[in-house]
Parts: C-alpha cells; structure tokens; sequence
C-alpha cells in the first residue's frame, strides 16, 4: 500500500523489502532480484528532492557523493527542486578550479548536470561572498542566491538530503 | 527516519551519537568514511550489532568497495548502492544527516 | 525582494505549507563556522513561518553559553544573536541533558533559555520532524 505522492512513507514490507535490495542485490550477484524502478513508477510514487551541499569540491567526499546521489534520484525517474550550496560547498561553483586531466571537474559535472536535466544550482549568497565567489567567477549553471531558497527547497520538496563534513 | 552517517568511528563520534538517538524501527545508512562503521571486529562492532535488533543498518556499497573494506562487513548489514540509497530516502518520512 | 534579503523572492507558492524543521546543533562554536553559519540559516527560516526547533547536543551545548568574549581571537562574538531569536518567534530551543553533564554544563550557564530534555526524548523530537538541517 503506498500513499499519496508528496511524501508518504511506503508501508508494505515486500515493497519495502524491494526497495532495499533492488539493484543492488543484481549488482552483488545475490539470490534475491527484483526491479524497484517498475514498482515506484507504476505506482507513481515519484517525489521532489532537495539536496543540500556543505563542502567544497575535492578536500570532503560530499560533493561527490552529491553528484551521484542525484544523478541516481533523476536515473529512477524523481525530479530534483534544488540543490543548495552553503558553507564551503560554495566552492562548487567556482570557474577557476583546474584539477588535474584524469580526475573528475567536479565543477564541470555539477555544469553539465544543471544543463543536461535542467536543475536550479543555487550558491548562497552570505556564504559565497564570505569566500570570495561571486557573479564573475561562478561556473556556468549556478545562480547566486539567498539563504531563502534553501528554506523553500525543504518546504516544497518531499526529501531534503545533507551532504556534508 | 533514515539517518546517515559519513564518517569514521575511529575519527569521529557521529556513529555513536547517532546509535543513541536512532529510534526503534528507523534506519542508518553509513557512507563514505562511514562505512567503516559497518565492520566486523572493530572496537565498535558490537554496539552497532546490538542496535541492529531495533534499527537496520545499511551501507553504501561503492564506498565500502573503495575503501578495499569487500568481505568484511558486520552479517546483516545491507549493502545497498546509490540507486538504493534513493529508495531508501524515499522510503522514509524524513532524512537526518549526522556530520 | 532580492538576494541580500536572503532570496525570499518565493518563486513558488509556499503559503499555508507548515512543516516542523529541526535544526540540529552539534558543533562547538569558533573552531569551525557551522554553528554561525546555521544560526544565519534559522534567522532567515523565521521568514517562512514554519514551526522551528533548535537542537543543541554533543559539543553544540558549547554554542550558547555565557561569557563570551572573542576579541582575543579576533573573530566576531555571534553568541548575542541567540537571543534575538525570541523576537522572531524562535522559542523552541532544546538542549540535550545528557551532553549538558558530560561537559559540566546546567542550564544556568546558557544565555538563553532552554528546555532540557534526556537523550530519549530528543531522539522523539528528531523522529517527529519534518525536515532536519545539520551543519
């Protein structure tokens, strides 16, 4: 029994029990296989996700584990309201980050996944001037915004996640 | 509730804290420096084997792989990866990420 | 509204939405910038008239005591900025009893007042919440 789209919590144990190992018992190669992404989208349970980012690209994983997370929530279907940056997350959006060629740009992925999906980047405002970012060096894709949107992302999506140290 | 916790046990006290004040019948998905919360034959493998019987553990299965931590962790805790880390933030109410 | 007002430009229709927003306080303040960084979080939140708490465990406790006094350090003293809270309405204000002791503290040390309540009942409040913000 699943309830209304908008948040309700997922009540039957077998779909319960789906949604734990789904994908994940295929990859590992165990007994147990089922396809969750068929459950959730015949019964259209398919949500709005916030995400929240508090640290810069390289020295903390958050950013990373960020990007995957969401590109999981579209690749099942979910849309994403926001993501937000604050604290050095910020740092997410700087145009002048040259990591090194056979590593991930972070910055270009969060771009490329902001234009490919159209997803709202937002930096927050007091803490990007706190840290030197700021229209003429922010990355293509992210908006500089207030502190405002991050509330609004947790009052209109149905999940807020953090990502942080 | 689902709460996540991302680091260390050796590092950090998150794990801890977060064992105290996860309720009965929620969930806790270790990740990233996390996982190393997940296992066996730590300092700290029987407390998380006894919150087990109240909560469900699970553990981000990518990190754990990263880490070269395969094969080690604690019977019983689910290895999901992100695809499952999604469901399971679907799944509950509310999400609560202990830094 | 613009972005220096904390972008309340409310592109969406939030009106009549409460949810109950926890906000979770675990670090000590000045070594690192999350307990300042979170109280900005909750001073623009009061905008949105959503039904607020704060939580103050584990090494948070140390975000509201008294005496202050950071000139040393030359780092701005935000401690005073807890007390305006009230004036925004911010009243629910817990602090964990058992983080409290650990490190000596009673209530009479905070510059606020606080509802103290045991572990168990704090990990209710975490349960009840709708949405949880950790810095």
């Amino acid at each position: 029994m699943v309830s209304a789209a908008g948040g309700g919590t997922i009540r039957s144990p077998r779909v319960r029990e789906r949604l734990s190992w789904g994908r994940s018992a295929k990859a590992f190669g165990l007994a147990r296989v089922r396809d969750i992404n068929d459950t959730l989208t015949l019964q259209g349970e398919l949500m709005k996700f916030g995400i929240l980012v508090n640290e810069g690209p390289y020295t903390h994983q958050a950013s990373d584990t960020a990007y995957l997370f969401a590109k999981a929530v579209l690749e099942k279907g979910h849309t994403i309201h926001r993501v937000f940056f604050y604290h050095d997350g910020v740092h997410n959006s700087s145009n002048n980050t040259e990591p090194p060629q056979d590593d991930r740009h972070i910055v270009n992925r969060w771009t490329k996944l902001a234009q490919e999906h159209d997803i709202d980047l937002v930096v927050c405002v007091a803490a990007a001037l706190r840290r030197g970012i700021k229209d003429n060096n922010l990355a293509e894709g992210f908006r500089i915004s207030g502190l405002g949107q991050l509330i609004e992302t947790g009052i209109q999506a149905d999940r807020l996640v953090t990502f942080g140290d | 509730m689902l709460h996540t916790v991302n680091k260390s046990p050796f590092e950090r006290n998150t794990l801890d804290s977060c064992l105290t004040h996860a309720k009965k019948g929620s969930a806790i998905l270790l990740i990233e420096d996390g996982v190393y919360g997940a296992l066996k034959s730590t300092p700290y493998t029987d407390k998380v084997k006894a919150a087990m019987k109240n909560v469900a553990v699970y553990a981000l299965y990518p990190d754990i792989e990263a880490r070269g931590m395969q094969d080690r962790t604690i019977d019983g805790i689910k290895l999901v990866d992100y695809p499952g880390f999604v469901d399971l933030v679907a799944e509950h109410a509310t999400v609560q990420a202990w830094l | 509204m613009t972005e220096t007002t904390g972008g309340i430009d409310m592109d969406e229709d939030t009106s009549g939405v409460v949810k109950k927003f926890l906000y979770v306080n675990r670090k000590a303040p000045y070594g690192t910038i999350y307990a300042l960084e979170s109280l900005e979080v909750v001073l623009i939140a009061a905008a949105f008239d959503q039904d607020v708490s704060l939580a103050f465990l584990d090494d948070g406790v140390y975000q509201i005591v008294k005496g202050q006094h950071t000139k040393p350090i030359d780092v701005k003293n935000f401690s005073p900025t807890y007390r305006a809270l009230e004036g925004y309405d911010i009243e629910k204000l817990y602090v964990e009893k058992e983080s409290m002791e650990e490190r000596g503290l009673t209530d009479k040390d905070f510059l606020v007042p606080v509802q103290v309540v045991g572990r168990a009942e704090m990990a209710d409040l975490m349960e009840q919440q709708d949405v949880v913000l950790t810095f």
